[in-house]
């Protein structure tokens, strides 16, 4: 059996603060989780979270209070397995003084490629990224979606078996969103492994196949982003017109609301057939009827919600 | 190695973009053809001025270089957060610090070179030749050089665990205090109680000695500098900076970023 591509044992870190820095503030604690090899997991989290610390911990940028974590069986402190891994920061900076492209070549340098490889290496990314007019422009004239793009590719340059992309859809524009989610799905059919933080939460259900959900520095829940937010029906959705000479009841009326020329109401399943009697009665066209399942966002709202509450935490087991 | 090379490379491409260093370099010219406008007006000591006064010119902007763009080399990548990317590479903590150190050095060095060209150029205004003794000029750039290296490895330290600003102050405080060891050391002994001259004594040997690379009278007067001085220069200056960048490669390294 093969190590998990990442692993963590009640890994927490707390900073001091406080005038003589006497305090503690906990940013994550006690996490343990895996990511496995060769899957998509998105870190969920709203911010102030942990999920950046999670990330900075596994980069070796900061460094844990208690605990311990590893990549591809190796410990976080050995910096050689960095070969392997690739890393977007969260709002990445670069040095304005040089190129896209020079700055991709000097990345490209740590890893010992020769003259030509690097060549052409940056020129490939530079491609995939959609900045190969804007290469030979000094970093100081890019915009935050073009800075983000030369970190999305100095992250994948060397082609890493582990990616670990920190808020990757920031500051871009839907098109932009629309290419990064491509290349997150282009490097998981090559089977590389990917964790990602993100607190958009459409991107995380279209791409991931495990989620972790993080509040208040603690992990809440992990699992498939499906079977995280439970089965349980919220009820069902009418979508209907009134054709001409329809009449609605006051009753339908109270629960409709109308957008455009469509009427939408929701009501629980046991009511659902009364309803569409009802409709039918009053002459309405019933366009579809869907069952109403609780999205990420419902459960992640919740969470939040709880969390601010300081309710108790909750345990979800994808597993 | 290779990595250190790659990491000192862009440190003085960095430099070699900043426009600011050309400023002082160029401010450093100017003041040097300033001198040949004094060196005439001042009868037969020409060379004595404008040597003392282009050493002091290429010492002065040095300094400013080596404390300011030593303390920024590390904490402006920390605080641009320029130094995330990079430390996601195959790179260790102490190699990225020892090639910001060696890539201003170099900067500095050739900075040093530029300078003491149009040093040259202006005694060669002035005497209309250059002979053997002016080698002494080129031992006191050398030196300048060494303590400007020292000095960037104080600064780099001190960043390492302070502020900007008081990483500017301790390394300016510690240079000053820096030019007054022999002075701590000849202390009227009779003056001071036994504890306190042990502190001075203690003080003087671990305090870095930047008396020493003050040759600038000999240079101006075009006496000759020992081979011994060359060789206890460079060999004190390689074993300071030693001990100064292991203890902020040591900080340096349990360091959290933000």
């Amino acid at each position: 059996m093969t190590a998990p591509a990442i692993e963590t044992q009640n890994l927490t870190k707390e900073y001091p603060h406080g005038f003589l820095h006497l305090k503690r503030k906990t940013s994550l604690e006690g996490l343990t989780m895996q990511v496995q090899d060769g899957e998509v997991f998105g870190f969920l989290g709203p911010n102030g979270a942990g999920k950046s610390t999670t990330i900075k911990l596994l980069m070796g940028i900061i460094f844990p209070t208690t605990g311990s974590a590893q990549i591809l069986g190796r410990p976080v402190s050995d910096v050689t397995m960095h070969r392997d891994i690739g890393y977007l920061p969260e709002q990445p900076y670069f040095y304005d003084y040089l190129t896209a492209g020079e700055v991709l070549d000097y990345f490209a340098r740590f890893h010992g490629f020769s003259t030509t490889e690097r060549n052409e290496r940056v020129q490939k990314m530079l491609k995939r990224v959609g900045l190969e007019t804007a290469g030979k422009i000094q970093l100081r004239k890019y915009s935050k979606g073009m800075l983000q793009r030369v970190g999305l590719a100095q992250a994948i340059l060397h082609d890493p078996k582990l990616v670990i992309l920190d808020e990757p859809m920031s500051g871009l524009d839907p098109v932009g969103r629309r290419e990064v989610r491509d290349i997150i799905l282009e490097l998981k059919n090559a089977g590389k492994t990917i964790l990602f933080s993100t607190h958009i939460l459409s991107d995380a259900e279209m791409l991931c196949d495990r989620v972790g959900v993080i509040a208040g520095g603690k992990l809440r829940g992990v699992g498939a982003p499906g079977s995280i937010v439970g089965v349980k029906s919220l009820g069902m959705e009418i979508v209907f017109e009134l054709v001409d000479g329809a009449h609605s009841t006051e009753k339908i009326r109270a629960k409709v609301a109308r957008t455009g020329a469509n009427y939408r109401m929701s009501v629980s399943e046991t009511e659902l057939y009364a309803t569409m009697e009802e409709l039918r009665g009053a002459g309405a066209r019933v366009i579809s009827v869907t069952q109403i399942k609780p999205t990420l966002e419902d459960f992640f709202l919740e969470l939040v919600g709880k969390d601010r509450a300081q309710a108790a935490a909750i345990e979800v087991s994808g597993k | 190695m290779s990595r250190i090379l790659i990491v000192a490379r862009n440190t003085f491409r960095e430099a070699v973009r900043d426009r600011v260093l050309y400023n002082l370099v160029f401010f450093a010219l100017l003041m040097i053809a300033s001198a040949v406008i004094v060196g005439q007006i001042s009868m037969d000591i020409e060379t004595v001025v404008i040597v003392s006064l282009g050493l002091s010119a290429i010492s002065l902007i040095g300094l400013l270089i080596a404390v300011f763009t030593g303390v920024g080399l590390v904490s402006k990548e920390i605080d641009k957060r320029t130094l995330h990317a990079v430390l996601a590479k195959p790179l260790h903590r102490w190699e990225f610090l020892l090639g910001k150190f060696s890539g201003l050095v170099l900067t500095l060095a050739v900075n040093t070179a530029a300078m003491a060209g149009g040093l040259f150029l202006a005694m060669l205004f002035v005497k209309h030749s250059i002979a053997r003794g002016d080698a002494v000029v080129l031992v006191a750039v050398y030196f300048i050089l060494l303590k400007l290296a020292l000095v960037v490895a104080l600064a780099m330290l001190f960043s390492c665990f302070t502020s900007s600003l008081l990483a500017i102050l301790f390394t300016g405080g510690l240079y000053v205090a820096g030019l007054f060891v022999a002075q701590l050391r000849s202390l009227q002994a009779t003056q001071l109680n036994a504890q306190t001259q042990k502190l001075l004594s203690v003080l003087s040997y671990l305090l870095p000695n930047f008396g020493n690379y003050d040759v600038m009278g000999a240079a101006a007067h075009g006496r000759p500098v020992p081979g011994s001085l060359i060789l206890h220069n460079t060999l004190y200056t390689m074993l300071y900076c030693a001990i100064v960048l292991t203890a902020a490669a040591m900080i340096f390294s349990r360091k959290d970023l933000k």
